[in-house]
């Protein structure tokens, strides 16, 4: 793998706005501005950078209840995304979608989703499309190690393989599903990569605290699916720094279990680690990106806390298309 | 204008119009029929005989056999409606919803609004419906109202085989999820049907007859039924104002309102139970909208509160019948 000085310091720019956006609404969720449920992707930041870097906009993801990372990842407008979390009328989807339902079709980010295992299909859909087009593009479906539970999940696997559609799964495993973990949860040996290779699918497994492990195993998952091999699964051994949603005391959690996560297993610090020990980058070129990424977010709530709020008028605007 | 039946009529409209539209796709459980197996692809050609030769002329990349797994059915549809094709999916027996909800309710009807009506849905689904073959309480469900219920999507019930071909062209050239209902007594039934394109509109209902002493409001297989209730009564003279409703969402108000504010009389035939249905829905909409014009009661035939039964004498016991219609008809008549 190859990424040249503008490919790293865009996937470290992608990275940390993730992070950043997601550490501030943990501190602004508190201030009781943004209603609703929650749920932060920060700590997952290197697989939905290490794969939607590697899209492109043709290419469709759906996401999961945990979507910000994905939208980000995919090319969504971070200040929209703050506008709709903040359930502003500018919002990517007018206050209609808030965290959980957020969605931008323009970049190929088919959704967030409020059903845990809702998206796996509907990434074989887009993968059906994509087929007939015959321009080499992909659906790909984020899903959680609850989501692996899920039947949807294994039906579309299945639908997956007996269409030979170029889907691809991407399971992140972050180890709890809401408040359990997938010791408990995840039957075949906590292995859902094998799952996958079950219904005849090569599946890839990496490490997905690692920005380059992740990004590689990818690289070649992507390059045998856009070859007409059908789907293909890959999981990612990830971890979750915030609860399953906002307000979750994580009770449930190991002592010191978090401290030793964010000490070890940082993507972002593995990242600077690397391109700077490799001479790729400099500290001070990544520290400017800090910097552009703080100022993006301090303008991005503002700009939504100004924002103002959907006219009620409009609650039953957009149901249809046309109806008479 | 050819004759067709309602069978013919879809197969022949799904043919046009993926003939059309190279974005029509349709997926479901045997619409092809046949894989995999010695007998090969098309041995069946679609369970219900509404896909045959659809593979042959479309191929295997439009035409999709999938396996028993409707959740992934309709999940497919939805996330290749999002990606820029109009999939028809089949669902075998609309009772299998309960199977493929989610990906109905929570996820195709709510796109557009849920995405700030940035994005369509254009898919349809067929889904295979209704009592009168004994196939017992998890094959015979009449689930329109249910699906009424949600908003986001259209729903769908041709009667007759001009509707059919009317109505299926509507669904499939609109961008709204359709939920397409096929009564499986219907398939049979023959008529006319225009040639060329046809189209018909949603949420205009279609008058049957004109009598002026009753409104009676049905839809599906109840509007064959209601036929014969209004034949009965006409031998006394009795003029049955009668409604097929063709679409219960969107639901043609107006019609129905016109026609109560004459006749002052309304009873709805509904082949499902009776709490939270169809039915009740237009008796209370009648009832807030019309209540001046009203000289009895809505009278609301329906199945009673209850799974549908398998034995033969249960099964038309469970079912609306036309002497249960023509007896609502008298009673909101003899009403003073």
């Amino acid at each position: 793998m190859q990424l040249n000085r503008d490919e790293l310091l865009g996937a470290y720019r992608r990275m940390k706005t993730i992070r950043e956006f997601e550490e501030r609404l943990h501190e602004e969720i508190k201030t009781g501005e943004i209603g609703g449920f929650t749920h932060l992707y920060a700590g997952q930041e290197a697989v939905a950078v290490g794969i939607c870097d590697q899209l492109t906009v043709d290419d469709k993801i759906v996401s999961t209840h945990r979507g910000h990372g994905h939208c980000i990842a995919k090319g969504c407008d971070v200040k929209g995304m703050m506008k709709e979390i903040y359930g502003r009328a500018g919002g990517l989807c007018k206050g209609r979608a808030g965290s959980m339902h957020i969605a931008d079709l323009d970049v190929g980010m088919l959704g967030a989703n409020g059903i845990v295992g809702g998206g796996a299909p509907q990434a074989v859909g887009a993968a059906i499309a994509a087929r007939i087009d015959g321009k080499g593009r992909v659906g790909v479906t984020f899903s959680g190690d609850g989501a692996c539970n899920q039947g949807t999940t294994f039906e579309a696997m299945n639908l997956a393989v007996v269409t030979k559609v170029p889907a691809i799964f991407v399971f992140e495993n972050n180890h709890y599903s809401e408040h359990t973990g997938d010791a408990y949860a995840v039957g075949t040996s906590k292995d859902i990569a094998s799952r996958a290779e079950g219904f005849g699918m090569k599946a890839w497994r990496a490490n997905g605290c690692d920005f380059f492990e992740t990004y590689a195993a990818f690289t070649e998952l992507l390059e045998y699916v856009r070859a007409g091999n059908g789907p293909a699964a890959i999981e990612l051994d990830t971890e979750r720094y915030y609860g399953h949603f906002e307000g979750d005391p994580q009770r449930y959690r190991g002592k010191g279990e978090l401290d030793r996560i964010r000490a070890e297993r940082d993507c972002l610090r593995a990242f600077r680690a690397r391109v700077t020990g490799a001479a790729l980058l400099t500290d001070e070129d990544l520290d400017a990106v800090d910097a552009e990424v703080l100022a993006l977010i301090e303008e991005a709530v503002a700009e939504a806390r100004a924002d103002e709020q959907p006219d009620p008028a409009t609650v039953a605007d957009d149901v249809y298309v046309e109806y008479y | 204008m050819a004759i067709m039946n309602i069978r013919e009529a879809i197969v022949s409209t799904l043919n046009a119009e993926m003939e059309r539209d190279s974005d029509i796709i349709l997926l479901g459980e045997d619409v092809v029929g046949g894989n995999g197996t010695a007998g090969g692809p098309e041995a069946i050609g679609g369970i219900w005989g509404t896909s045959p030769g659809l593979w042959k002329k479309f191929g295997p990349e439009r035409v999709i056999d999938t396996p028993i797994s409707e959740s992934a059915i309709i999940g497919a549809a939805a996330g290749a409606a999002l990606s820029g094709k109009r999939p028809v999916a089949e669902l075998m027996f609309a009772d299998f919803v309960g199977v493929s909800l989610d990906q109905i309710w929570n996820q195709m009807a709510k796109f557009r609004y849920m995405f700030g009506g940035k994005t369509k849905c254009p898919a349809v689904v067929r889904l295979v419906y209704g009592a009168g073959m004994q196939t017992a309480a998890q094959h015979s469900q009449s689930v329109y109202a249910m699906l009424t219920a949600m908003p986001g999507l259209k729903v769908v019930l041709p009667t007759t085989p001009a509707d059919a071909k009317g109505l299926l062209t509507e669904a499939l050239r609109g961008d709204d999820p359709v939920m397409f209902f096929e009564h499986k007594t219907l398939y049979g039934v023959k008529g006319e049907v225009p040639e060329g394109d046809h189209r018909q509109r949603f949420g205009e209902a279609r008058v049957v007859r004109e009598g002026g002493d009753v409104t009676v409001v049905a839809c599906g297989r109840m509007v064959n039924f209601s036929e014969k209730a209004a034949d009965a009564v006409a031998k006394d003279g009795v003029g049955i104002d009668l409604l097929d409703l063709r679409t219960t969402s969107p639901l043609d108000e107006d019609a129905i309102l016109e026609s109560v504010e004459q006749t002052g009389r309304l009873v709805v035939v509904d082949e499902s139970p009776p709490r939270c249905s169809l039915a009740a829905d237009i008796a209370a909409m009648v009832t807030e909208r019309a209540f001046t014009s009203l000289k009895a009661p809505p009278a609301m035939v329906t199945a009673p509160h209850s799974p549908i039964p398998f034995a033969r004498n249960l099964e038309r016991a469970w079912v609306p019948s036309p002497q249960k219609i023509e007896e609502a008809v008298r009673r909101v008549l003899a009403f003073r």
